[in-house]
């Protein structure tokens, strides 16, 4: 089948273009059902990223749900039994969005590489979300951090829990000075705090950011596992719209290791975020490791790439009287040479149009064209 | 471009003139119009006015790339934005007063209003404390005389109002003061004149100390 891509509206494109992407990396389509038992969702609620689910009842009495996540169901479905699964998906998923605090269908797609998670598999999903932003937009970067990086500079203050998040909310807003504030407050010595304020300071490329880091942190494991990722990324293209920026703090219950999120110009928030999810894995019973990211296809509605100048080709005036089989005819050979037709009996209001055509008894005739 | 939301009013003259010390000028905007939006093409930047409580959401929807806020906004609205800089002007404090004679019973549900729910409701939760929250949109001293409430949730900043009216201050939840606040996505691509700013505005901070 011929599908010209041109009747696609930009996000459907998008998605389009990273089916082709994922599929060609060998993972393989999860399809799933619209819903799901609540009991799922209500287990992991601070997963969601709104933890409010649309519910009914299904017809034998269970409570049931009308997904709000994809990732949740992979994770239950997936096999514990050595080996990786790697699936992608595109899904609608129904949640909570923006200011209206009102439920919106949103279109989601992504992947997930679930089981034994080597050094290649994280390499492959960081590449393979680079690869996603350049199809959405060639102005693009991704910035990853390393968790285990920023919690053990967190642990090393010594405070209290309460502290501890309010921290890590001060990094994730790169927000040094309310994390000299909440160090000066839990009596954490001006040197110790100035470590966390030097690791949100150091962002950018990663060329120039793990030398720096090394000196900061030492050679722990997570640090060179974050540059031999990097460094592998580099090397297979990818590597000069990577950058290390520990502001990505996505909630350290369920992930840990690296994390990541995409952003590409045009788009205020992030369009693309993921990271290792092994502590959901244990949370939900599984031995296996996982790591995967979803791109938010609804925030890509507005990163127009061009605005179609018509929204026809040809609008073909007729009459009451018009003959039936010649004006079948003219739409006919019309939109079989190619073009857009509307067949009217008066020009419709605000309809932008690139000819004006009537039909008359000796033919069609052109009374405009903008071309 | 660089797109600037200021809040309205003395504070955002003040956020300006630190600006055009900063190198980001823009003349038009002391020209007395009924204009919106000043632009200075030459270094690149465009200011707007908006309503202080506004400036988070221009912000994080990225209509402007970086902003100015204050502290009781941010905490209250929550955006999801980066707050680079703290720019130690605008200053006062969240604090919760209540009539001079108040004595608080722990046993009944304290009512508490305010125009800022969510720091009232965070606040008395991180104590365990049961409140019901009146929310008010102004004049929010007047709910604990007339009965309306038992304490208030508001900013502080000399405290006149509150004596005025038999009022005064029984906890301090937290200092607010002016934030540079930035677009999550704007930060990455236009990081240049967006840690310009913000190197001489921290200059500027450090040759004032």
């Amino acid at each position: 089948m011929n599908i010209e891509e041109s009747v696609l509206k930009n996000d459907e494109r998008i998605v389009f273009r990273l089916r082709a992407l994922y599929r060609a990396y060998g993972y393989t389509q999860y399809k799933m059902s619209k819903f799901e038992e609540y009991d799922l969702y209500a287990r992991n609620k601070d997963f969601l990223v709104s933890d409010n689910v649309i519910t009914f009842t299904d017809t034998n009495g269970k409570l049931m749900a009308l997904k709000p996540d994809v990732t949740l169901s992979i994770i239950k479905n997936s096999k514990d039994e050595g080996g990786v699964q790697k699936v992608y998906y595109g899904e609608n998923v129904y949640r909570i969005s923006g200011g209206s605090r009102a439920y919106r269908e949103i279109m989601q797609t992504g992947l997930e590489c679930i089981g034994d998670i080597d050094d290649y598999a994280i390499t492959e999903v960081l590449t393979l979300a680079v690869k996603s932003l350049a199809r959405i937009s060639p102005d693009y970067v991704l910035d990853i951090s390393h968790l285990d990086i920023v919690s053990a500079v967190i642990d090393g203050l010594g405070v209290d829990d309460e502290t501890r998040a309010a921290l890590l909310s001060a990094v994730g807003e790169k927000n040094l000075h309310g994390i000299t504030e909440l160090a000066e407050a839990a009596g954490v010595p001006t040197q110790k705090a100035e470590v966390l304020r030097r690791l949100v300071s150091l962002q950018g490329n990663p060329d120039r950011v793990i030398p720096s880091l090394r000196e900061l942190v030492g050679n722990t494991p997570a640090l060179e596992r974050l540059a031999r990722i990097v460094g592998a990324l580099d090397q297979c293209g990818c590597g000069d719209k990577v950058r290390i920026d520990f502001s990505v703090i996505n909630d350290m219950s369920y992930y840990n290791g690296i994390v990541f999120k995409g952003f590409v110009n045009g788009v205020p928030t992030g369009v693309l975020s993921g990271g290792q999810y092994d502590r959901l894995m244990r949370k939900m019973g599984k031995k296996s490791d996982a790591i995967g990211f979803a791109v938010y296809i609804d925030e890509l509605e507005r990163l127009c790439e061009s605005k179609p100048r018509f929204d026809v080709d040809t609008v073909l005036l007729y009459g009451a009287d018009a003959d039936l089989g010649a004006l079948s005819r003219a739409v006919g050979s019309l939109t079989e040479a190619g073009e857009s037709v509307t067949a009217q009996r008066a020009v419709p209001e605000k309809l932008r149009y690139r000819r004006l055509m009537r039909l008359t008894e000796s033919g069609v005739e052109i009374l405009e064209d903008h071309a | 471009m660089l797109n600037v939301a200021l809040p309205k009013g003395r504070l955002g003259e003040k956020v300006y003139a630190m600006f055009e010390k900063a190198g980001f000028e823009c003349p038009s905007i002391k020209e007395n119009n009924r204009k919106l939006i000043f632009e200075n093409e030459a270094v690149g930047v465009r200011y707007f006015w908006v309503k202080p409580s506004d400036v988070a959401i221009y912000v994080e929807r990225g209509a402007a790339d970086i902003g100015v806020a204050g502290k009781d906004i941010l905490l209250e609205y929550e955006p999801d934005v980066y707050e680079l800089f703290d720019l130690d002007i605008g200053k006062c404090r969240m604090a919760v007063a209540a009539k001079n004679d108040f004595r608080d019973d722990p046993q009944k549900t304290l009512r508490v209003a305010t125009k800022f729910s969510n720091i009232a409701r965070n606040y008395y939760a991180s104590k365990g404390r049961d409140i019901d929250i009146i929310h008010l949109n102004g004049s929010i001293e007047i709910a604990p005389i007339l009965g309306l409430s038992d304490v208030i949730v508001d900013i502080v900043e000399t405290g006149t109002t509150l004596k005025e009216n038999n009022l005064s201050v029984q906890e301090t939840i937290v200092p607010i003061s002016a934030r540079l606040i930035a677009n999550k996505a704007s930060y990455k691509f236009k990081s240049e004149p967006i840690e310009a700013i913000l190197q001489s505005l921290s200059n500027m901070a450090k040759e004032q100390k």
